[in-house]
């Protein structure tokens, strides 16, 4: 857990030397436990302090990175449980099982979804991020000729390594190391060698203990061994046993700062069933999972998950926005109708889902009020006459149809009048007040 | 450093309801978070309701219109059918045909059609208006007294017509379904005005309203986990009602359920991606304390149940 100002000043010099470029020790404090400021900053700190202060502004999920270049991944930096009460920070990488017991068509075909799973929506690029390699064979030569076929097909995507092999691991190491793939993994009967490798190679280790108690102590005897970059997994394969260890193992880092546990989470959700999977995955999605592997690519599947991870990473604080534009529904013609609202995300989908409904062929015009819905943008002044005005006139929309004429939301009937005057040769038609209203209102015009 | 679990335990729980009569079905009753069995009781599973509706589903979607087809023309059959083809656990029928945009039926009709669909089943029925605040008023007075001693859920009360929906279902010995939009604050209060009534707490529902997997999800699940949290670490027993997540109507008009493959090949196959929706959709709110929920899709359904079989 975090210092607070006062322990932190505990801790300094307390001469209010200024070197630091704050009036007094005590500023400064304040300054480290908002981390706003760095240590470093001090001339005069103890070795002791350092090393209390540095362990305690650790993060109680420590940072991994998986894989090397553009499509590299970060995982782990959480802070809360709970997503209303801050952001949740990286979402979790979503990865597929390559088993090297696949003929090469079928590895083929799984890189091949892997590669073309990339969508748009709502702005962000959302993708399958990683290749999980299992050494189903047991047998290192086939496994290091899977992982670099693998390799060589999909050279950008990162790769988790998952053979409990020592020899297997290093042979395909050596091809892959330069990647920063995971090495996952170590359990008590390979701990030592795997840890070797981990830390010759440099790359994060992916550490499986059977139960929480058996995992904390093999992440310390490895951390030990002299690897810090490390990726848990408890066991955890039931949903009951996912939820269980993941609350657990989440709590424990974030509210004790239970160091041995401060690690992302790796979850194994593969299921014969498409459709529990997807609701296992969701269900690490929504409970603390860093990574989860998955045993197929389907696009409806994918579809599903990222849209679930990028509602669940969602910043509670900042209100999801669309683009500034004139959105058409349907196969819109000059006589159309043009309706205006607002782009708070949640009003956007709600009524452009209702236009929808109603199968009549549509335009939308959505102005930048900075993700507030209708009523709070036009309180704020940012859903005013002018501004609707600027934005209808300089999108040209006006040409393209055959009656000048916009349909402004019912909450905000009263700018009707101000927006005729500042519009002029178009006519201002009140719509409902809400989007329920809205297909009865579009198909009884 | 040895580890100790980081056990919680709560101060409230959530109330325990139980609706029907000759089936009765209970859910709620758990003292900590959705599926915590590892630290508290969970004694109930969530209830998944199989909906149905008095006009034929038309305006559904292909996908899903495909599932009920043959027996959807008629409320009797389609509950019989969701009852005795399909294991439904309980049965919500939606009277959308009683909107005035729609058929506009009277408050009669729609008594005849609960009373029909009652003689015919025996799992418990949750009844629900067209949400036309003026309209409800006057249908689920009527259904409520048609169904009276039959342990029913009615809804929706919201905050424009909460008084005589709840008057009634408290007269004819019914659950009532509370909902308000998306915000702790509102539901909390109109929980508060309806007990205030004399209604008792014990026999709410509260729905915060429910949106789709993409288009708001994160709202009604994070209003759901403060909800429970209030529940729980507060011991709040107006926010202590079990949850709705009435899923299927919501999911069912999105995009995302009904763009065939050919427009958006990215988004792969329509009735796979129709029913993950769904799934994703309830399977979600369950984990954010949903106790209740109303599904379209046999499928969905299905593996929703299969996903609490795991979790508990």
């Amino acid at each position: 857990m975090a210092l607070t100002g006062v322990e932190i000043f505990k801790l300094l010099p307390k001469t209010n030397c200024k070197k630091c470029g704050h009036p007094t020790c005590l500023a400064f404090a304040m300054k480290l436990a908002q981390r706003q400021a760095s240590l470093d900053s001090c001339p005069d700190v103890s070795e002791e302090a350092k090393r209390v202060l540095g362990e305690a502004s650790a993060p109680p999920v420590r940072p991994i990175t998986l894989g090397a270049g553009d499509k590299a991944v970060k995982m782990g930096e959480e802070t809360v449980l709970f997503r209303h009460e801050k952001k949740f920070v990286n979402p979790c990488v979503l990865a597929v099982e390559v088993k090297d017991t696949l003929s090469d068509d079928e590895i083929g075909r799984i890189v091949e979804g892997v590669l073309s799973s990339e969508i748009d929506r709502v702005g962000q690029k959302l993708r399958v991020d990683a290749l999980f390699l299992s050494n189903a064979s047991g047998d290192a030569g086939k496994f290091e000729s899977a992982v670099k076929a693998v390799a060589a097909k999909a050279p950008a995507v990162p790769l988790i390594l998952s053979t409990s092999n020592a020899a297997a691991a290093e042979a395909a190491l050596k091809a892959v190391a330069d990647r920063k793939p995971l090495l996952y993994g170590a359990d008590e009967s390979n701990a030592d060698a795997m840890a070797a490798l981990a830390k010759n190679y440099k790359v994060s280790l992916g550490v499986v203990g059977k139960g929480l108690d058996a995992l904390s102590s093999l992440t310390e005897k490895i951390k030990g061994l002299g690897v810090e970059d490390m990726v848990i997994d408890s066991g955890a394969r039931t949903a009951k046993e996912i939820i269980e260890n993941n609350t657990f193992i989440r709590r424990a880092a974030i509210k004790k700062n239970f160091k041995a546990l401060g690690y992302p989470v790796i979850t194994l959700a593969q299921r014969d069933d498409a459709m529990l999977e997807m609701l296992v995955a969701s269900l690490g999605v929504a409970k603390y999972s860093s990574l989860i592997v998955m045993s197929s690519v389907e696009k409806w599947k994918d579809l599903a998950l990222f849209t679930l991870r990028q509602n669940i990473y969602t910043d509670p604080q900042v209100p999801m926005q669309v683009e500034q534009k004139i959105y058409t529904i349907g196969e819109t013609s000059a006589e159309s109708p043009l309706m205006i609202t607002s782009n708070f995300s949640l009003t956007y989908f709600i009524l452009s889902g209702e236009v929808e409904n109603s199968k009549v062929p549509t335009r939308l015009a959505v102005l930048d009020c900075e993700g507030l819905s209708v009523l709070t943008a036009w309180a704020a002044g940012k859903f005013t006459a002018s501004k609707i005005a600027a934005f209808i006139q300089e999108s040209g929309i006006g040409d393209e149809l055959k009656n000048k004429e916009l349909i402004i939301p019912g909450y905000v009937a009263i700018l009707s009048g101000s927006i005729e005057e500042k519009l002029p040769g178009w006519k201002i038609t009140v719509g409902p007040r809400e989007a329920n209203g809205v297909p009865a209102f579009l198909k009884s015009r | 450093m040895a580890f100790v679990a980081p056990k919680e335990t709560y101060a409230g729980k959530v109330f325990e309801v139980a609706i029907g009569t000759d089936k009765p079905v209970v859910f709620g009753g758990e003292n900590v978070l959705p599926f915590h069995s590892f630290e508290g009781n969970v004694p109930s599973r969530p209830v998944i309701a199989f909906e149905i509706q008095d006009t034929a589903p038309d305006d559904w979607p292909e996908t899903v219109k495909k599932a009920h087809a043959g027996v959807s023309g008629d409320p009797v059959t389609w509950a019989k059918h969701c009852q005795d083809a399909l294991g439904a656990k309980a049965i919500a029928l939606r009277l959308v045909g009683t909107h005035p945009d729609r058929e506009n039926r009277s408050p009669e009709e729609a008594a005849k059609t609960v009373r029909d669909v009652l003689a015919a089943v025996t799992v418990p029925l949750i009844i629900l208006g067209s949400n036309n605040v003026e309209k409800d008023s006057a249908v689920l007075v009527a259904v409520a007294e048609a169904a009276k001693d039959r342990n029913c859920i009615i809804g929706k009360a919201q905050e424009a017509n909460y008084k005589t929906i709840a008057a009634a279902a408290m007269a004819n010995s019914h659950k009532l379904i509370a909902m308000s939009e998306l915000d702790i604050n509102l539901s909390k209060q109109l929980n508060i005005l309806i007990t205030q009534m004399g209604f008792d707490k014990e026999k709410l529902i509260t729905d915060p309203m429910c949106s789709a997997l993409g288009y708001g999800l994160e709202y009604t699940y994070s209003v759901m986990e403060r909800i429970r949290l209030a529940a729980l670490t507060q011991n709040d027993a107006t926010m202590q009602q079990p949850m709705l997540g009435d899923v299927g109507m919501y999911v069912w008009k999105v995009k995302e359920t009904q763009a065939p493959e050919a427009d958006l090949p990215q988004w792969g196959s329509l009735a796979e991606r129709g029913i993950a929706w769904e799934t994703a959709t309830a399977g979600s709110l369950i984990l954010a304390g949903a106790e209740l929920l109303i599904m379209r899709h046999p499928e969905a359904v299905k593996a929703v149940e299969k996903f609490i079989d795991e979790l508990l």
